[in-house]
């Protein structure tokens, strides 16, 4: 760990190989991120955690780390840019938090809470996605995707189960589950699945669980983004 | 804060449920130092029933659902130099927004002919009745709107912080604690 | 029986066929999906089935893969699928008109597939033959030169249930329209010659470092041929003519320097998905010149020591493809590929072409390479760059048509003598496809450095207002820059040269490219996937007449985002025909400023009319007035 570069005026040491956001995470500094884990490949599909290196914007999940580099990111252009990446997620698909079990534990809902999001901006795309419910164990609400694809990734990757995946193209790009019913119920997953617990949003859901934990006490009630939380929760 | 001429303050509830306006009383005793400051115009507070021309803040409640919502929120940024949106409902449709999937044909028929239980079965077309559009927009769709406090509802001390931000002069922000969307 | 409803049996009979042709090689997914398609007519679920049994590969993969390309169809589209081609240029010959009198006389909705299952009409992106439009394509074969006869013919030719093997050849002729052939096109080179003149090159450094170099690395040896050429085409100063320009010899010699792992080799790949809005000049090099591609690829193989090779060939170009391969087949018998080319020893490679199905990202090269591989076409992250990490992960060189020819008349001629045409920055030549408002539209070959102006007194365009120089991603040149050149140096361009004339609403021609980005985003970032729809939706409020100041406003942020955030190219420059027209087209804007305040993108009157239905209610509180933010 001999190696430094600059984050917004910061010496990060980082070790070969490393992501910008693998060294900041490393070093204890928060970039917003939405469709990277540590425990997967980096997919630099979300664009939350662009960056400036050498004044030219990039995802800091895919960029190696290079000696002497000079990061922005924590500035006012960047979380503008990343509030309206934010509001464009927010507005295609349909968010409706007050009555999503996920919130308070949403990684989304808490960007944007990071970001000073105050409104989604856009015109709502309002999608029609109907629910899955089928599966005796989890539900599927499509509505919350936001196509980050760590579903798709645990179930190959981990679960080596491929139960996930996103299909179509362009604004109608969407997840699918593998079963010619195009059912959760009739494929292979369970809720022991690693593809169980990664949804960012509130889009696999565990049944029977919801608002368990009273308001107050979820886990970005308890401390928002980016700040030190209990890690053992799982995210 | 500083205190010259009273603030005219009006306020409403498209399609909402009031919650906001119950957040609102929330405040509690400092409505009382609020109302050093402002004034209320039209408002269920006060019962008045039309905005006036010369309003400095208007605040909507609820998601625009029928052309009676329409005409109250034109009626509100005409008259109205700043207008806020509250909860969930003005921001983002909020609840009533969850049947944008279905058709509205679909809905009437389900809710007035096919139902069980309908005496007549009937579509109100009463003209006293707004008619409903075919989906509920956010205020934001419709009219320019300067500032947003989300929540559903929004705490009264989020309200509260909003407020005295904007008689303050600053720009309003929410932190931890008072920004939430549910 | 139509093939739509042919039982599981049958489908899994066909699906077996392909598969086994295919060596039941799952990289082969699109061209396995592709050859499905054209059988069934359509991907039934029995065939995904039958493809999850056979290549034992997910669902979820298949269907992943079938959703993404526009020309493979996961329900039943029709016995007959007529796809019109919406290029600005297409509209300006009227194929709107065109569209709905097919429409009309099959009685049938755009968009949706005739109710006994025969015949759907819709509209595809460009298909790159706009110095002949307007254009279609049935069942993924062209159709240029339409006119109302050729419509009622075709309309005849459905109803009566005719197979398209059964149609009239002359409506699938397509014309090349070579108007000033250079050097590329005028080339008269018998096959193999310039493989022979690069056998016979001697390398700079000497024969005995050439030869000793070329076996540290593996390449083919016995002769100082690969080295030298790399040298001729560094020389040549020869760049890439997909539109970035990169310099030719320097890819080429990161590909070849590349370390190779056990059991890996190097690969060359033309891409040929001709896809920017108003070019085709790929499909009239491959028409008359496929010889020198397919030698300029394996010169390149050579010099850098490659042994498989791959030709892209957009989907709508389908029509090449059995041309293209009796010419790869004339190749092989003259050993011109395959072991051994021309009785060099190790000199060993061979050409594979895929056929892509309607994605115009797979056009940039890393999208390409996963396209390739059977996968939804996505662009890569980079580094690393194909050059180390492409095909299969193995070293992988990625160039235009148009490249690969110059590659090889360099290898003929010499670097000396091709760096002597054109500027100092742009050597060689650039073929341009001309179409829009002139007399004679099609290709051109010039050296580099000519203007603007000059192209268009030769192609009899007259009282032009704009030319819009390398599609919708490049930029829209107005009257006060007719002097400027074309050449890395001023206007690079991938080939397309459009024309408007006065009579054009720049705005228009904006918007639709603005649909067309929108249309092919892949959808895998969020500021392109989201933004190029904020942005389409933004103009068409513009063409309803909704627009104001704040929607100006609006689509100068969307520029800003999608070219700071988005992952690859289309992003990077989807905003370019708006910002372009904007800066030089403003009141073609400010015309459409129709409202002082912001003003709702939807029609709030018409936001009533099913209510106005449901209850039969038309009094005057069962409308709403729709201005609201007053006339500007």
């Amino acid at each position: 760990m001999n190696q430094h570069f600059m984050l917004d005026g910061r010496s990060i040491p980082f070790e070969e190989g490393q992501t910008i956001l693998q060294a900041a995470e490393h070093a204890g500094v928060f970039i917003p991120h939405l469709c990277y884990h540590p425990e997967f490949k980096p997919h630099g599909s979300c664009k939350l955690c662009t960056v400036k290196v050498n004044g030219r914007h990039t995802a800091s999940c895919t960029m190696r780390a290079v000696a002497g580099m000079s990061v922005e990111s924590d500035t006012e252009e960047i979380n503008a840019e990343r509030r309206a990446l934010t509001q464009m997620l927010f507005v295609e698909g349909n968010h409706f938090c007050p009555s999503c079990e996920k919130s308070g534990n949403c990684q989304l809902q808490a960007t944007a809470y990071h970001l000073g999001m105050m409104s989604p901006h856009f015109d709502h795309f309002f999608p029609n996605r109907p629910v899955d419910a089928s599966h005796p164990d989890v539900l599927l609400d499509f509505n919350r995707c936001i196509l980050c694809s760590l579903c798709v990734r645990a179930s190959r990757d981990v679960d080596g189960k491929n139960v996930f995946a996103l299909s179509g193209r362009g604004i109608g790009t969407h997840l699918i589950v593998n079963a010619k019913s195009g059912r959760l119920a009739d494929t292979d997953f369970a809720l022991s699945d690693k593809a169980a617990q990664v949804c960012p949003v509130g889009v696999i859901l565990k049944k029977r669980q919801g608002f368990a934990v009273p308001i107050g006490e979820r886990r970005y009630d308890k401390a928002p983004l980016g700040e030190p939380v209990d890690t053992t929760e799982g995210r | 804060m500083t205190t010259t001429k009273k603030l005219k303050v009006a306020t409403t509830s498209l399609a909402g449920c009031f919650g906001c306006h119950m957040s609102f009383l929330d405040i509690d005793e400092r409505l009382f130092t609020l109302l050093e400051h402002i004034e209320f115009d039209r408002s269920p507070l006060t019962d008045i029933k039309t905005v006036s021309p010369d309003c400095d803040i208007g605040i909507i409640e609820g998601g625009l659902c029928n052309a009676e919502n329409v005409h109250v929120l034109r009626d509100f940024r005409k008259n109205c130099k700043i207008l806020i949106a509250i909860g969930a409902c003005a921001i983002n449709g909020g609840l009533p927004a969850q049947r944008n999937h279905l058709s509205l044909p679909t809905i009437l028929e389900e809710v007035y002919h096919t139902s069980p239980g309908l005496s007549n079965g009937l579509i109100p077309n009463d003209p006293e009745l707004p008619l409903p559009l075919n989906q509920v927009h956010p205020i934001h769709e419709v009219v320019e709107v300067d500032y947003f406090i989300p929540g559903c509802p929004p705490s009264g001390d989020a309200i509260w912080k909003v407020l005295t931000d904007l008689l303050a002069g600053r720009k309003p922000e929410l932190g931890h604690g008072l920004m939430h969307y549910d | 029986m139509g093939l739509n409803d042919m039982h599981a049996e049958a489908v899994a009979g066909i699906v077996d066929r392909v598969v086994a042709r295919y060596r039941r090689d799952p990289t082969c997914m699109l061209q396995i999906l592709r050859e499905v398609q054209e059988a069934c007519d359509w991907i039934p679920p029995e065939a995904i089935d039958r493809l999850q049994a056979t290549l034992g590969v997910p669902r979820t993969k298949i269907e992943g893969v079938a959703g993404f390309y526009a020309f493979l169809d996961l329900q039943p589209r029709g016995r007959y699928r007529v796809l019109f081609s919406d290029n600005i240029t297409d509209r300006m010959q009227g194929s709107k008109a065109l569209m709905d009198r097919l429409c009309h006389s099959l009685w049938i909705e755009r968009g949706k597939v005739s109710e006994d299952g025969l015949v759907s009409v819709a509209q595809t992106a460009c298909t790159g033959m706009c110095d002949q439009g307007p254009a279609l394509l049935v069942n993924g074969l062209a159709i240029p030169a339409l006119s109302e006869q050729r419509i009622d013919a075709i309309a005849e030719l459905i109803r009566g249930k005719v197979p398209l093997g059964d149609w009239p050849p002359e409506f699938f002729r397509v014309e090349d329209h070579i108007r000033r052939p250079d050097v590329l096109l005028g080339c008269t080179m018998a096959p193999g010659d310039a493989l022979r003149a690069a056998r016979a090159r001697a390398p700079d450094e000497g024969l005995m470092a050439s030869n000793m170099r070329s076996w540290r690395e593996g390449l083919p040896t016995g002769l100082g041929g690969p080295i030298a050429v790399l040298d001729e085409i560094k020389r040549a100063n020869l760049r890439g003519r997909g539109g970035a320009g990169f310099t030719t010899g320097l890819k080429w010699e990161a590909c070849r320097n590349a370390p190779l792992k056990a059991g890996q080799q190097r690969i060359v790949v033309c891409n040929a998905d001709e896809g920017e809005p108003g070019t085709f000049k790929d499909r009239v090099l491959l028409s008359v010149q496929a010889d020198l591609v397919f030698e300029g690829m394996t010169v390149a193989a050579y010099a850098i020591g490659a042994t498989r090779g791959f030709l892209y060939l957009r989907g709508e170009y389908r029509y090449l493809l059995d041309r293209l391969n009796a010419v790869l087949a004339r190749r092989r018998q003259a050993n011109l590929l395959g072991a051994n080319i021309l009785g060099i020893h190790g000199a060993d490679f061979d050409i594979e072409i895929h056929v892509g199905a309607g994605a115009y990202v797979c056009g940039e090269e890393s999208a390409l390479i996963e396209s390739l591989e059977g996968k939804r076409g996505t662009p890569r992250n980079r580094p690393p760059f194909p050059v180390t990490n492409g095909y299969l992960d193995q070293p992988t060189i990625v160039n235009n048509v148009e490249t690969f020819a110059a590659a090889a008349l360099i290898a003929l001629n010499g670097g000396d003598w091709y760096a002597a045409m054109g500027t100092r920055h742009s050597a060689g030549t650039k073929v341009l496809s001309v179409a829009g408002d002139c007399v004679r539209p099609g290709v051109y070959e010039y050296p580099f450095g000519v203007s603007v102006r000059q192209v268009l007194a030769d192609c009899g365009a007259t009282d032009t207002q704009a030319v819009q120089v390398s599609g919708p991603s490049g930029i829209c040149v107005a009257e006060n820059e007719f002097d400027r050149i074309i050449g890395f140096e001023d206007i690079p361009t991938a080939g397309a040269f459009t024309v408007f004339d006065r009579r054009r609403d720049m705005f228009q021609v904006a918007r639709n490219y603005v649909h067309f980005f929108q249309h092919e985003s892949c959808g895998f970032c969020t500021p392109c996937r989201v933004g190029t729809s904020l942005l389409r939706n933004l103009m068409d409020k513009l063409h309803k007449g909704a627009g104001s100041p704040y929607d100006f406003a609006e689509i100068e942020k969307l520029n800003h985002l999608l070219q700071a955030m988005s992952h690859c190219g289309l992003g990077h420059t989807a905003c370019n025909p708006v910002l372009d027209t904007i800066a030089k087209f403003r009141p073609a804007y400010e015309r459409r400023m129709m409202q002082r305040d912001f003003t709702p993108a939807f029609d709030l009157d018409r936001a009533l009319a099913e209510a106005r239905q449901m209850t039969g209610r038309d009094d005057a509180g069962a409308h709403l007035s729709t201005e609201t933010g007053g006339q500007a």
